[in-house]
């Protein structure tokens, strides 16, 4: 039997599940996340290969906070120099300007602002000037990797590209360079702060390949391992290495995705309760809505492209307090301690999950002789802030007034009530606690083309066929099943002056691994 | 004289995002640039028309382009002392301060920071206190102050200097000019004496816009009370709150143009809708219009008190809509023609808030 291993590393929990060629979950296995997560990774694999023959596991995917914990915590974080091809515009704002200064201090060593960039209609702004770039090839030694922005870069990436082979030239082809318009789409700053944290990340993503590659080898599979991008598919160990910012939001979109496919439905609303928090999203056809505004990660803003999520402090640990006649819920939380600190679980703080059992949503946890005196309105006024605040969540994520079914997974779901205003019914699918690893093993492969066409010499259709075509063909090399492999966004970015009528495109195909 | 120091952006900014009324272009990039301008050559004087030289030359500037293209191409600082320059030049004098013509949106900061870069006082005044889509907008045509003559420069060298009869032809030959200089342009205009600041224009925005913004970023921290104090100082108020269940938008010549519409979550019925073009226009409860420009309609989120743009707008999020009295000196001969709903195409009567 050929069998697919899911884990999701989170901020509370390390999640892990075995899943076969079928779609059935033979395993699971919830755990604290661990101080080095890679030691909760090793456990989650060794629990869960006891209940099956490892030897079929011939796929494992990870979903992890490990570079968005580096970024939060600014451990772990390599040096950057920064190369923006700009000038003469652009001077008066210096890159990572808008940087927190502590993250600014540890991650970027040097930066220059040289001449180079394109306008919008496709003029450049001035000629790239190689040798600035050369000059610059020392700093960028120095600091051990390389960010390039360049104006416009996302409609032509000519200068980009020039700038990496010079650098290769100066300093051999392993230097590690990053390029915006791989990172980003339109707003230079945003897709210039992506790229220089993409750098910043590589050792991160580094360590990530490698501990989860001894892993599985120390519990003795033999497995391909990939690791969960933003946007539901799956990266391969080498992508990984490159491009680490692009796994940066792949929790929530993994729970999401997760907790639809253990439902079976394709449009939901996804509410995932853990300890801590509550993220309320939507699914169309299958994968998150992604977010328009901009998106910051440990207080740097950026653009790529991340689930569209409103996330509030709500949690099977968040603490609730009387004083009589008001109650008041959270934000604060015991967090993963509440099987200590909850009154149910012998502690002395009441929780949410304290109420919940009082309230008959949750069963099975603690002794719910310990919450039998508590007063009654108190359990019926927490529960009501609770209902109306997934109410009014779950109604701003939608984009309509229609009713759509409503996904409740993670550990905190019995919080949610049987009925939520504006949803057309209340679904708790089985395995919904580990909704986020199951999401990770059910990843699927993507294949990509980026490129400029000229509209001119053949139709628009043509060239989008063509790309088409050419998507849905990388994706079905990387794995994807061919009966199942789909298109899942195209992005046209035109050029408007070009002579010939230049246009970016951005095809992007996926699929379920087939076997 | 006093000094606008780094600590004082964020307010002003804030402040400037209100009053840009979902529009008036993203202050974040005009913000960044006043930070490293402070930065670099320190903090920005700011004057009232008294500690100046009566017959002083005040010069404007601002950025004028197409929002999308600003995303990408930031701004050189250049750009903005090289219409300044040519514009003087061209008058035969040099300025004594700067002024920003739009106090709302980005073309609020942005002067402080080309300011303090030339060593230049900025005068505590404008000629919108809101964000308006076109040049002639300003109080400053109402007084029969010219933007002519004016300038456009682009930051690699390229200029130039030109004049007009009216205003509304001002507003035609930028937009013209700034096609072909890569949409994302500094300029220069409505150059006038001190003692026509002190006459004409509208006293006080820079410090205004400062203040209403540390008000409302007292109500996004929670502070008790901090609403009303919000409401008091703008002598605004809140017209209408509910979620938004509806967002249309079509693009016409060049101006993102649409209608929101909000209903009530009180029990009631009533609904308000709200017309885009840029900016937000006019507020209609139940069909009857209750709030137009000059005056000022702002939605803000309910939770949060962000001001929110009209590219943000979407379903389901729970709003107040809070309207603010237009400057004083918007009551003049001609307003309507100006600034009315009429100039933008509304059959509409102004009715002036709070009668």
């Amino acid at each position: 039997m050929m069998l697919r291993l899911g884990i999701d590393v989170g901020g509370t929990n390390t999640d892990a599940v075995l899943v076969d060629d079928e779609g059935r979950v033979l395993a699971t296995h919830k755990a604290p996340s661990t101080v080095d997560p890679l030691d909760g990774i090793s456990a989650a694999i060794a629990a869960v290969s006891v209940v099956a023959d490892v030897s079929g596991i011939h796929r494992a995917m990870l979903g992890t906070t490990h570079s968005a914990n580096a970024i939060i915590q600014r451990q772990g974080l390599g040096r950057v120099a920064v190369l923006r091809l700009a000038a003469p515009s652009s001077l008066a704002v210096s890159p990572g300007a808008d940087w927190p200064d502590d993250l600014r201090e540890s991650v970027i060593s040097d930066v220059a602002i040289i001449e180079g960039g394109y306008e919008y209609d496709g003029r450049v702004i001035a000629e790239l000037d190689e040798e600035a770039v050369r000059r610059f090839s020392a700093a960028a030694a120095g600091a051990g990797a390389l960010a390039v922005s360049c104006a416009f870069s996302p409609a032509n990436f000519e200068q980009e590209l020039r700038t990496a082979e010079i650098i290769a030239s100066e300093l051999g082809d392993d230097f590690p360079v990053s390029l915006s318009h791989r990172v980003g789409t339109l707003g230079l700053l945003e897709r210039e702060n992506a790229t220089i944290l993409n750098s910043a990340l590589l050792q991160v993503s580094a360590a990530v390949v490698d501990g989860l590659d001894n892993a599985l080898r120390e519990n003795g599979i033999d497995a391909d391992s990939y690791i969960t991008q933003n946007d539901g598919t799956l990266m391969t160990s080498s992508q990984a290495l490159e491009m680490p910012v692009l796994s940066l939001g792949s929790g929530p979109t993994n729970s999401m995705r997760g907790a639809c496919s253990l439902a079976g439905l394709a449009d939901a609303i996804v509410v995932d309760v853990g300890g801590t928090s509550t993220d309320v999203g939507i699914l169309v056809d299958g994968f998150p809505r992604e977010s328009a505004a901009a998106v910051y990660v440990g207080g740097v803003r950026t653009n790529f492209r991340m689930p569209d999520l409103i996330s509030m402090g709500l949690g099977g640990g968040t603490i609730v307090r009387t004083d009589g006649t008001a109650v008041t819920v959270g934000p604060d939380s015991v967090g993963y301690r509440v099987t200590e600190e909850a009154l149910v679980s012998g502690g002395s703080t009441l929780t949410l999950s304290d109420v919940s059992v009082a309230g008959s949503r949750l069963t099975g946890f603690g002794d719910p002789a310990r919450v039998q005196n508590l007063d009654s309105r108190t359990v019926e006024q927490a529960l009501s802030w609770v209902d109306e605040q997934l109410a009014t969540h779950c109604e701003r994520m939608k984009a309509s007034r229609e009713a759509m079914p409503l996904l409740a997974v993670g550990g905190g779901a019995h919080l949610v009530p049987g009925g939520v205003p504006g949803t057309s019914e209340v679904i708790r699918p089985r395995h919904y606690e580990v909704a986020n690893a199951f999401g990770a093993a059910i990843s699927e492969a993507s294949g990509t083309v980026d490129r400029v066409y000229q509209y001119g010499s053949s139709s628009r259709e043509e060239c989008l066929e063509s790309a088409r075509a050419e998507a849905l063909a990388t994706a079905v090399a990387a794995g994807a099943d061919p009966e199942q492999a789909r298109i899942t966004s195209v992005v046209e970015v035109p050029m408007t002056y070009v002579p010939g009528g230049g246009c970016r495109v951005q095809v992007k195909a996926a699929g379920p691994l087939g076997d | 004289m006093r000094t606008l120091t780094l600590d004082q952006v964020d307010d002003l900014a804030l402040g400037a995002t209100l009053l840009g009324t979902g529009g008036g272009g993203d202050p974040y990039v005009a913000r960044l640039m006043l930070r490293q301008a402070i930065n670099t050559y320190g903090p920005v004087t700011i004057v009232d028309p008294p500690e100046l030289p009566a017959d002083g030359l005040v010069m404007t500037v601002a950025v004028v382009g197409a929002p999308t293209v600003l995303l990408e191409k930031i701004p050189a600082g250049t750009e903005f002392i090289a219409s300044i320059e040519a514009l003087a030049s061209y008058l035969g004098r040099d300025p004594v301060a700067l002024m920003p013509i739009e106090v709302g949106g980005l073309n609020t900061l942005l002067p402080l920071a080309v300011a303090t870069e030339m060593g230049l006082p900025v005068v505590d005044a404008d000629g919108m206190r809101r964000a308006f889509p076109q040049i002639e907008m300003t109080v400053f045509t109402l007084a029969g102050i010219k933007c002519s003559p004016m300038s456009v420069a682009d930051e690699k060298g390229n200029l130039c200097v030109f004049e007009t009869n009216t205003n509304q032809l001002g507003e035609t030959l930028v937009r013209g000019a700034v096609m072909s200089l890569t949409l994302a342009n500094a300029f220069s205009s409505y150059s006038m004496t001190v003692s026509e600041v002190a006459t004409h224009a509208i006293a006080g925005s820079v410090t205004y816009c400062t203040e209403l913004g540390a008000r409302l970023s007292a109500v996004q921290r929670g502070e008790a009370g901090a609403y009303q104090r919000f409401l008091e100082f703008a002598r605004g108020e809140v017209i209408f709150s509910g979620v938004i269940t509806d967002v249309l938008r079509e693009t016409t010549q060049g101006f993102s143009k649409g209608t929101v519409t909000i209903e009530a979550r009180d029990g009631s019925e009533d609904t308000m809708q709200v017309a885009i073009q840029n900016e937000f226009l006019v507020a209609w409860k139940n069909g009857e219009p209750v709030v137009t420009v000059p005056d000022l309609i702002c939605i803000l989120d309910a939770e949060t008190a962000t001001p929110i743009t009209t590219e943000t707008l979407r379903y389901g999020q729970r709003v107040n809509v809070v309207a603010l009295p237009c400057a004083p000196e918007w009551h003049r001969e001609g307003m309507l023609e100006v600034a009315g709903p009429k100039a933008f195409g509304f059959d509409l009567d102004y009715k002036r808030m709070g009668e």
